[in-house]
């Protein structure tokens, strides 16, 4: 691992509501190298999305810490580009519009935020759409422009929500293919999170499995595959393997919470 | 004949079937015809009921002794007065109240303390019925156009403020959430996310609201009034001229049908962007 990026050590969560307290997050480790892509898998509501949330800054945590080369994070910053799952461009900016709402609210130029925008949207190949609005694009499209938008503005680390989950296989898989390409070419730190075993294997360095709620890092697991990761080598024996692995992990979790333990026993 | 593939004989599937089938869809052009049909349909009802002779014509006078009667008042200048001093009262008077429901609405639909300490009272106020103030206005202010504009604020502010606040709220979690990721300060993401998010829906809300206006200005030319289309109804009921109080009654559908026409083109062209087209 490189010099490390970010530092996640005994963090806990519990989300206090009028029903009862709910502990999301208890004793959470997990380090960053520098440059690194980690994915965070887990059953639903183990609390990865919590997690990313408090490294973006846009949750509160109970203990622990969460450092970013050696600095306690106060809050949401300009040097984590967050995506959402649920795209959240501005429907009444157009694609361009989109991507400069960033550069202009981190302090570029008219000028220099169109430009930096224009080659950003060309980066993720939709320099077609600089004028359309968000409402006459594709999921996948919108999802596009959400990437752009979140690296235009030179962040040192990219935290992304289940960012494909709503888009349907086939879309998903030219998707994991772009960012890969993308990150290859452009290296940064990346917390990723997502549900699908397959995407977390193909698109990362090292994949972290967390256990149900609540939520801690139950596993890591390294993925020694190549780069440039290819969409061949999803059919590969290696590649198969490192899924299996993933996924058997996952899988002791989410029979305990369904509380299949015995029919599937 | 042998070896020959035989042809399916069953007809294509249809999946719905006429213009009345749920998600069918309906032309813009096939709207307006059935809309205007609608209305051609009641009025030639309206035409064949007096004209057969089923109902006193003190009741329900015919048509063309209404349209008569219109013309007659727009020949004499009084119906463009009564018009044009009512259009000049709900106007001030709607605007007076859009104007404070707006930042309160924002207010209160963005910060959950101020929402505690307006709402509540805004719904305690809400239910207590406009036509109980009209004595007290007239005497706070008179019988003259500042008790119109009162009427209609009491009436349409306590509704917008509600409304305004239900539209600030339905804005996405995730759009604050990217505009604190971006560092922008809370009245940036005030003024160039939740606003221009909800601005939509709050447009929405005036158009339905300024309905509610027109019934309140012409409940309060009613009661006390010596101008405007409320105050014309009662004179012409103290001499049974049911005659003029029905024209009034379908030109105040006409004015009401019109706005709400003006808001929704206003609509089509601010919020273009909304529109689908791939």
């Amino acid at each position: 691992m490189n010099a490390p990026k970010l530092v996640i050590s005994n963090l806990a969560k519990t989300f206090r509501g009028d029903r009862g307290d709910v502990v999301a997050l208890s004793g959470v480790d997990l380090t960053l190298g520098e440059n690194e892509f980690v994915s965070l898998v887990g059953t639903s509501g183990c609390g990865k999305s919590t997690l990313l949330s408090i490294v973006a800054g846009l949750e509160s945590h109970d203990a622990g810490t969460v450092t970013i080369e050696g600095k306690p994070i106060g809050g949401p910053g300009l040097d984590r580009g967050v995506v959402f799952q649920s795209y959240t461009l501005l429907p009444w900016l157009t694609t361009l519009g989109n991507v400069e709402f960033a550069l202009l609210a981190a302090g570029k130029s008219r000028k220099e935020a169109r430009d930096i925008a224009r080659s950003h949207l060309s980066l993720v190949g939709l320099d077609g759409f600089a004028d359309a609005f968000p409402s006459e694009l594709s999921g996948g499209m919108k999802q596009r422009v959400a990437i752009a938008r979140a690296l235009s503005y030179r962040p040192n680390m990219l935290l992304m929500d289940e960012p494909f989950g709503a888009l349907d296989a086939l879309t998903r898989h030219h998707m994991q293919e772009l960012l890969a390409r993308i990150w290859e070419q452009h290296r940064l730190t990346v917390l990723f999170v997502t549900h699908d075993v397959e995407e977390a294997v193909y698109m990362s360095d090292r994949v972290a499995v967390m256990s149900n709620r609540p939520g801690r890092i139950k596993r890591i697991i390294d993925i020694d595959l190549p780069r440039p990761r290819t969409y061949e080598m999803m059919g590969s024996l290696e590649f198969t393997k490192l899924q299996r692995e993933v996924l058997a992990e996952i899988r002791a979790e989410s029979i305990a919470i369904a509380a299949l333990g015995d029919a599937l026993a | 004949m042998p070896g020959e593939p035989r042809q399916p004989r069953t007809p294509p599937a249809r999946v719905s079937s006429g213009l009345f089938s749920l998600t069918a869809s309906v032309g813009s052009r096939q709207f307006i015809t059935i809309a205007v049909l609608v209305f051609f349909v009641l009025g030639l009802a309206w035409w064949l009921v007096t004209k057969a002779g089923w109902v006193t014509p003190l009741f329900l006078p015919p048509p063309e002794k209404v349209l008569a009667r219109l013309q007659e008042l727009a020949v004499s200048g009084k119906l463009l007065d009564d018009m044009l001093i009512s259009i000049y009262r709900i106007s001030l008077g709607f605007l007076i109240s859009t104007a404070f429901a707006l930042p309160i609405g924002i207010l209160i639909g963005s910060y959950r303390a101020w929402e505690a300490m307006i709402e509540p009272l805004v719904d305690f106020i809400r239910y207590m019925p406009v036509v109980a103030f009209v004595p007290l206005t007239i005497l706070w202010t008179g019988t003259g156009d500042a008790q119109k504009f009162l009427i209609i604020f009491i009436g349409t502010f306590f509704q917008q403020v509600l409304l305004v606040m239900d539209n600030v709220k339905s804005v996405p979690r995730d759009f604050i959430n990217l505009g604190r990721t971006l560092q922008m300060p809370e009245s940036r993401i005030l003024a160039r996310i939740i606003l221009p998010s909800a601005m939509p829906g709050i447009w929405d809300s005036m158009r339905i609201s300024l309905g509610w206006a027109w019934t309140w200005l012409v409940v309060a030319e009613l009661v006390a009034a010596t101008s405007g289309l409320g105050y014309r109804i009662t004179t012409a009921q103290r001499f049974f001229q049911t005659d003029t109080i029905f024209g009034y009654l379908l030109l105040l559908g006409v004015l009401g049908l019109a706005t709400d026409q003006a808001m929704k083109w206003g609509s089509r062209k601010l919020f273009r962007y909304l529109r689908q087209s791939r």
